[in-house]
């Protein structure tokens, strides 16, 4: 009994505790994609560039407060900072819009155009960032680090084990299952959430019953901009804030959209979780857990992995291909590729 | 002012601004700017054709240069024999038990066509069955070779070839695995396309980067044989140093751009070679199919034209060009670094010099190429003369000052952004448009 529930806490300490903090980074960051393709319709390249600069105003205000002496008490500095820093991402969202983006709607562009336009937004948003924060590794997270700690916790139950859970954690499950909840009421309740999805399903139709396109595309910039600043300082908030990785991260939030199928919100949020765990149960070594529950005479002597952690981000992309490739549509998805 | 004319002034523009560089900053850089000028610009021609002559919108370039790049290793590397004995059985049985997974397979999904969810499982259980077998053929060679001599070696090492040779061999890697790329994925619509070719680039990043027995992974391959002199034996030969006398230089200097002149040569033949091919495909009665599947993929199916074949066709042509590329710049820096593959740098700004050159015209590609390595190159000094210039009111220790003069670097990002964006709104159709036939 005691190996059973050894075996399950490694599997909860590395894949189950870790894998819902990914998830919901990635789940929030893909819903921002999936909205843009939904409503704009075209594939965001600079979306990964979008979280890293809702993530860098929520830093920059971060050290503002930390400066003047406030702290959140147990909690992150930069949950305080984070509606100045959706406030400043939406600006950018915003002005791109009007900058770019809007002239190629009025002209109405091919989706390929649209990509070539985002992939020169995400340069100058790549520059922008560099120029004023530098390519540097900051650490922006304070407060109390773990809310359970590994010893504490082998010492309270007097398993062999320990769970720890950090508070980055917890706050990025709690934050995302917050921006998730306020998402669906928004767009399952209100008026303005119902003409989105109105406009998002049939733009034809939706224009003829009088639904403002300027306004539904506006609405959608400001709760893509909040979405990606959440995501991107969650993410900063978990590992560490690195300009590059949300370029790396772009791919597995591309892959979570598309499992779940592009342009479906609750596909994003499945998605998100479906690459989350896939990324750690197919690179994660089970040695441990098998000699927890195999008799002595069967213990493994390999580290039975299916893949090396080197290979991590490579089963998103796998996973990204795969599903493109034998079903474009998703496993929520109604929309044909 | 005629179309052509424009041209030549916009070539003779360019050349000049190489001149500048070589008058200002010397020529050892202007040549090294270039050599990187002309492999841009053959990689460019490259992606014109996938997308310029057919609208294929595929983002996967850096993966085809990469593979041009592992040509360069495999070709060129000194051989390890004793990584051989270890392992080289085992590898190869890996590798054909691969190709028996991929064909069983595909054997398996179309036998079960119209069986529903059979399918999935069927096909599913013989990829993971073949994938345990791989892992148990080649787990154990792999350890094996990289037990081998590990600081030095730990890989299968080359055929220790003529590098030059890569060139051709790189172009056929990438050709074959674009097939394979194409033959799978070139029925999805264009931003699918674009997302499943990235993808697919990056996990063929990924297989070079940490497959170690291939290329070494991380730990680089480094000092490949070059196909030109090198500067030390030029440097020690008499006949040489009395040259570089009489034409009034020293012999260290002389030497450093006589190799890179080599170089230029070389690249130039290819470039001059791929331009000449590309033009005469694209103004024949092929060029035209090409142009006419692109502007009216219906129309041209209805007059008999296959245009999934056609596309497949210029994935491919396409795909080999970069991959010739990818393995001159290998060529050019004697080493094959995994890590060095962003795709920034081997994907976006390719097309970015395609679409700010002209896309759909072989010499907006090269002209493209050309003026984009440049300011890559130049953007940095540049933007650090124009913010030393702006800041000039400020305090020398200002710390602002000092923060602008110290992020001069990305001013190259910012640009390349701007630029894409201006050209994309007020010249969508580039410097060099297509032109009209």
């Amino acid at each position: 009994m005691t190996d059973l529930l050894n075996a399950l806490v490694i599997i909860a300490n590395f894949i189950i505790v870790p894998g819902l903090a990914y998830g919901s980074q990635l789940a929030l960051g893909a819903l921002g994609v999936t909205l843009v393709f939904g409503v704009l319709r075209f594939s965001n390249i600079a979306h990964g560039e979008t979280m890293a600069a809702g993530a860098m105003f929520t830093m920059l205000f971060t050290w503002l407060l930390q400066s003047m002496g406030i702290g959140f008490g147990p909690l992150p500095t930069a949950l305080l900072a984070l509606p100045f820093g959706i406030g400043a991402a939406m600006v950018l969202c915003l002005a791109t819009d009007r900058a770019v983006y809007g002239y190629y709607r009025r002209v109405r562009a091919s989706p390929a155009i649209y990509i070539i336009v985002s992939v020169g937004v995400m340069f100058v948003y790549n520059g922008l960032i560099r120029f004023v924060v530098g390519p540097q590794d900051r650490v922006i997270t304070d407060g109390q680090r773990f809310i359970m700690k590994a010893r504490a916790f082998k010492q309270a139950t007097g398993l062999n084990e320990g769970l720890a859970i950090k508070t980055t954690q917890a706050v990025s499950v709690g934050c995302a299952v917050l921006a998730v909840g306020l998402l669906f009421w928004f767009l399952n309740r209100t008026r303005t959430g119902k003409s989105m999805r109105a406009y998002s399903d049939n733009e034809d139709l939706a224009l003829l019953s009088g639904i403002n396109p300027e306004r539904v595309v506006l609405i959608t910039w400001l709760i893509t901009a909040a979405l990606a600043t959440l995501a991107g300082t969650l993410y900063g908030l978990d590992k560490s804030f690195r300009p590059f990785v949300y370029m790396q991260l772009l791919l597995p939030i591309f892959a979570a959209a598309i499992v779940g199928g592009f342009g479906s919100p609750l596909g994003a949020i499945a998605g998100g979780f479906v690459i989350a765990f896939s990324e750690l149960t197919v690179t994660f070594a089970y040695k441990r857990v098998l000699a927890y529950l195999l008799p002595d005479s069967m213990a493994p002597s390999t580290l039975v992995q299916l893949l090396s952690t080197d290979y991590k981000i490579a089963v998103s992309f796998a996973i990204l291909v795969i599903v493109l490739l034998i079903k474009p549509t998703g496993l929520f998805g109604q929309r044909t590729a | 002012m005629t179309q052509s004319y424009r041209n030549i002034m916009m070539f003779a523009g360019m050349a000049a601004l190489l001149a500048l560089v070589g008058f200002g900053q010397g020529w050892d850089i202007a040549l090294l700017l270039l050599n990187m000028c002309i492999i841009s610009a053959i990689m460019a021609l490259g992606v014109n054709i996938q997308w310029g002559y057919a609208g294929l919108f595929s983002i996967g370039s850096m993966g085809f240069a990469a593979l041009g790049g592992l040509a360069g290793v495999i070709v060129s590397a000194r051989p390890v024999p004793g990584a051989w004995q270890a392992g080289g059985l085992g590898v190869i049985g890996g590798i054909v038990a691969t190709v028996l997974t991929v064909a069983l397979g595909v054997y398996v999904w179309r036998r079960l066509a119209d069986q529903g969810r059979r399918r999935y499982w069927g096909t599913g259980v013989v990829v993971l069955i073949g994938f345990f077998v791989i892992r148990g053929v080649m787990g154990p060679a792999i350890a094996a070779i990289e037990e081998v001599d590990p600081a030095a070696a730990g890989y299968l090492g080359g055929l220790g070839l003529p590098i030059i040779l890569s060139w051709v061999v790189g172009g056929l890697f990438a050709a074959g695995v674009a097939w394979v790329v194409g033959k799978v994925s070139l029925g999805l619509r264009s931003d699918y396309l674009a997302i499943a070719t990235l993808g697919i680039s990056e996990i063929i990043i990924f297989i070079l980067k940490f497959e170690d027995w291939l290329t070494r992974g991380v730990k680089n391959v480094t000092g490949l044989p070059r196909p030109v002199p090198y500067e030390v034996d030029l440097i020690a030969s008499p006949a040489f140093q009395d040259w570089a006398t009489s034409i009034g230089s020293n012999a260290t200097a002389a030497a450093s751009i006589v190799v890179k002149l080599c170089y230029a040569g070389l690249f130039s033949v290819v470039l001059l070679l791929v331009l000449y091919l590309s033009e005469i495909a694209l103004r024949s009665p092929w060029g035209r199919m090409m142009r006419a599947i692109r502007d009216n993929e219906t129309a041209a199916e209805a007059m008999g034209k296959d245009v999934k074949a056609r596309h497949l066709q210029v994935f491919v042509l396409g795909s080999a060009v970069i991959g010739i590329a990818g393995a001159m710049l290998t060529t050019l820096d004697g080493q094959f670094t995994p890590t060095s593959y962003q795709p920034l740098r081997f994907t976006f700004l390719i097309w970015v010099m395609v679409i700010i050159g002209g896309s759909g015209n072989n010499w907006g590609a090269v002209l493209g190429g050309f003026v984009i390595w440049f300011f890559w190159i130049e953007a940095e000094p540049m933007g650090l003369w124009f913010i030393d210039l702006v800041s000039s009111g400020m305090a020398e220790d200002s710390s602002l000052r000092l923060h602008l003069i110290g992020s001069a670097a990305y001013m190259r990002l910012l640009t390349m952004g701007v630029v894409l964006l201006v050209v994309l709104r007020f010249a969508p159709r580039g410097l060099i448009p297509e032109v009209k036939r």
